[in-house]
């Protein structure tokens, strides 16, 4: 009798109205490379959404390695999210300058009060515009192993030699200098950027950019050659050794010391909770200087110039150009902010953010990552190759300056 | 009934009634007609669209002005593309080579001895066919493990056996990390070539070698002057599938190296140089559809031109042999 109630009909009715309230709800899709960070976003946006109950957002991550591929054919066919995390700078602008991105500084009030160094990862170098909120920036660090340095009697090396003596005395007590390897490209571009700055100088980067010198410049050549010193202390057999193996290494304090980005301080707590460690800056020469670091944009946070709907999608990139968004994604990523007001209580992220102070831009990934061959092709091709020897500093920066001297007209015009 | 009476006529004399050639060619053109559609979609337009990409400028991932053959030129050309192109050809010449001479060389030697019908025939047959049943992902993922410079089996064995000196990064070093790939790919597709020259074999009326060695042939008389060109029809058909699989390589080296083709471009392979430069190396390159399709587009010549001359001659020398 209770079945014969559910007649088709009453069915129908019921699904009509169901969808009704559906369609009264706007979806905004939000895809995103950052797997390793959804839980965060998703507990953001279960937040935002209470405020909104007009909005559901589905945040869809997908593998860093295949996720511009993805995104390419999403754009193409037209079937592109509404919100879209992108990358900054050269990457950015694929999207970007084709007009596939919505046009951002002039709808997020927000944007202005941004300094002017995150904007410009976001900024379309051709009308100078703004197409993202700019979500983090990131510094090349050196991290450490409090309980090893400890057991060692070592304090975090404030110059060049006080570096190579502390790696020797880790070495010799039977621990892994420096976790890292070499095996995956972009690993080694980043061990290079971490320590390079220091001996390079904070005024190269505008001047090579400028085309007033090139990558065969001395200091360039000589940052080389500092560098390489380190693969005396690097993981054995180092140049077999890829991103995840020298992450394990520290991670399972094998090793004393592993140099990368400070995107890495909330995946280490995950990983291993008990491990105790902290970060210092890259050694300069002498102790009179201060240490220089890498500094770049992540990404940001874009708006699909098709969505359908426009209103809400800014409304939503408005809310993740907040402080109150900052904050929440500071203190469960801990991510450094762009974000003006933004604060963090992590004792790691105080450091990265006084490092910041001296900082120089990520040389590749912001000055030369806008043709191809990239800078970062054309040093990550090489880069294994100098560490492992067959291939001198030299022959590198000569490689490296002739590759973008085939588009780089401030290069072809020297 | 009324379709079948409106087809057969009465009498079975209308003009709509299908003759017995007519019924069976419609009947196979509709069987026909399913798997044309997917070599369409998916063979033939993604051809000639790669085609058409690569006579065009792009920018981002938006295509631009007609460039003619300007992307042909860049990466036949100019540096450092000429360079990477070279280096990537020539590292598919050496896979083909080791493909042809030391697998199809042990495969034909082990099809030879499986041939006469040892003890345990079935046996090994099983298991020098059991990798190919493996999926080329997971047998480079496993293989990668095994190599591994630190925690690896392979270097934990050799230092087990006090061959410390031997232990090395055997993927992060230019002098061995190709070689790798290339014995892993051989252990892959031993099998393959294996059964295909067995099955040849086998199928040699048994009368030949008996009346050979009444001749008074040896083993290697039988071999060269029986076995062999029996079986060429199987030599060519391998010889032309390791051409292709060489030349169109890619799983193996993305799954155990990457698609930059580390260290330094040494496991760099053409349809991994043309991946890279189509959608970007990942988190450092740029994505330039102009230039990869250009890529694809002379890979895909080069297979198809010599596949065919080759095919030809080969054949000409199985009626030869014959």
């Amino acid at each position: 009798m209770i079945a014969r109630r559910y007649t088709p009909v009453r069915i129908v009715l019921v699904a009509m109205f169901l969808c009704g309230i559906a369609s009264a709800q706007v979806t905004l899709d939000f895809w995103s490379w950052r797997v390793e960070d959804r839980w965060a976003y998703e507990e953001i946006i279960a937040g935002y959404v209470e405020d909104h109950p007009g909005v559901r957002i589905n945040y869809n991550a997908f593998e860093s390695t295949t996720y511009d591929t993805i995104l390419t054919t999403a754009f193409t066919a037209g079937e592109a999210p509404d919100i879209i995390h992108v990358r900054a700078y050269g990457n950015f602008e694929t999207y970007a300058a084709p007009g596939y991105l919505m046009r951002l500084d002039d709808k997020v009030d927000a944007l202005e009060n941004f300094p002017d160094l995150a904007l410009n990862g976001e900024r379309l170098r051709e009308d100078g515009n703004v197409y993202a909120v700019p979500f983090a920036s990131q510094t090349l660090i050196v991290y450490y192993n409090t309980d090893i340095f400890d057991e060692l009697g070592l304090a975090p090396p404030e110059t060049w030699d006080e570096f190579l003596a502390a790696a020797k005395t880790i070495e010799d007590a039977g621990y892994i200098a420096l976790a890292n390897g070499t095996a995956t490209a972009s690993e080694a571009e980043i061990f290079t950027g971490v320590f390079a700055p220091n001996f390079y100088g904070a005024d190269f980067f505008d001047q090579v950019v400028a085309g007033e010198t090139t990558f065969e410049d001395p200091r360039f050549i000589q940052a080389l050659e500092k560098v390489s010193e380190l693969t005396e202390y690097m993981a054995p057999q180092f140049s077999g050794v890829d991103r995840a193996t020298a992450q394990n290494l520290f991670l399972n304090e094998l090793a004393a010391m592993y140099a990368g980005g400070s995107w890495e301080i909330a995946n280490f707590r995950n990983q291993n909770p008990d491990l105790a460690f902290d970060v210092m800056a890259p050694p300069p020469e002498s102790a009179d200087d201060t240490p220089l670091v890498s500094w770049f944009l992540d990404g940001g946070y874009a708006v699909s110039a098709d969505t359908n709907h426009p209103e809400e999608s800014i409304e939503f990139v408005t809310f993740l150009a907040s402080p109150e968004f900052g904050q929440q994604l500071t203190d469960k990523l801990a991510n450094v902010s762009p974000i003006p007001g933004v604060v963090s209580d992590d004792p790691l992220l105080k450091k990265v953010t006084e490092f910041n102070q001296n900082s120089t831009p990520y040389i590749m990934l912001v000055g030369f990552r806008y043709e191809a061959p990239t800078g970062s092709v054309l040093m990550q091709q090489r880069l294994p190759g100098m560490y492992a020897g067959s291939m001198s500093p030299e022959q590198l920066a000569k490689e490296v300056t002739e590759g973008i001297t085939q588009y780089y007209e401030p290069f072809q015009q020297r | 009934m009324a379709v079948e009476r409106f087809v057969a006529g009465a009498g079975g004399r209308s003009r709509f009634r299908l003759s017995y050639h007519r019924r069976r060619a419609l009947w196979l053109a509709t069987l026909l007609l399913p798997p044309a559609i997917f070599f369409i979609v998916f063979e033939i337009y993604p051809i000639v669209s790669a085609l058409i990409y690569s006579l065009f400028h792009w920018n981002g991932i938006v295509r631009e002005g007609f460039a003619g053959l300007d992307n042909f030129r860049r990466v036949l050309f100019d540096p450092p593309y000429q360079a990477w192109t070279i280096n990537a050809f020539k590292n598919n010449v050496i896979v083909f080579a080791f493909g042809m001479t030391v697998q199809n060389g042990l495969a034909l030697f082990l099809a030879l001895l499986l041939g006469s019908n040892p003890r345990g025939t079935r046996f090994y047959q099983v298991v020098f066919f059991l990798p190919v049943t493996l999926a080329m992902v997971l047998v480079g993922f496993q293989w990668k493990l095994l190599l591994h410079p630190l925690f690896g089996l392979v270097n934990k064995f050799l230092e087990s056996v006090g061959l410390e000196s031997l232990s090395q990064p055997w993927l992060g070093q230019e002098s061995t990390a190709l070689m790798s790939i290339i014995v892993v790919n051989m252990w892959r597709w031993l099998g393959f070539p294996i059964i295909v020259f067995l099955a040849a074999i086998r199928s040699i009326p048994i009368e030949y070698f008996e009346a050979a060695k009444l001749d008074g042939a040896n083993e290697w008389h039988i071999a060269r002057y029986v076995t062999w060109p029996l079986i060429a029809p199987a030599v060519t058909i391998i010889v032309i599938l390791t051409f292709i699989g060489s030349f169109n390589w890619f799983d193996l080296p993305y799954a155990m190296a990457g698609v930059d083709g580390p260290p330094g471009r040494a496991t760099d392979v053409l349809a991994l140089y043309f991946y890279r430069t189509a959608f970007g190396e990942v988190s450092a390159g740029l994505q330039d559809f102009g230039r990869g399709s250009a890529l694809a587009v002379l890979l895909f010549l080069f297979v198809l031109t010599v596949s065919i001359v080759w095919t030809r001659i080969l054949r000409k020398r199985e009626m030869e042999l014959s």
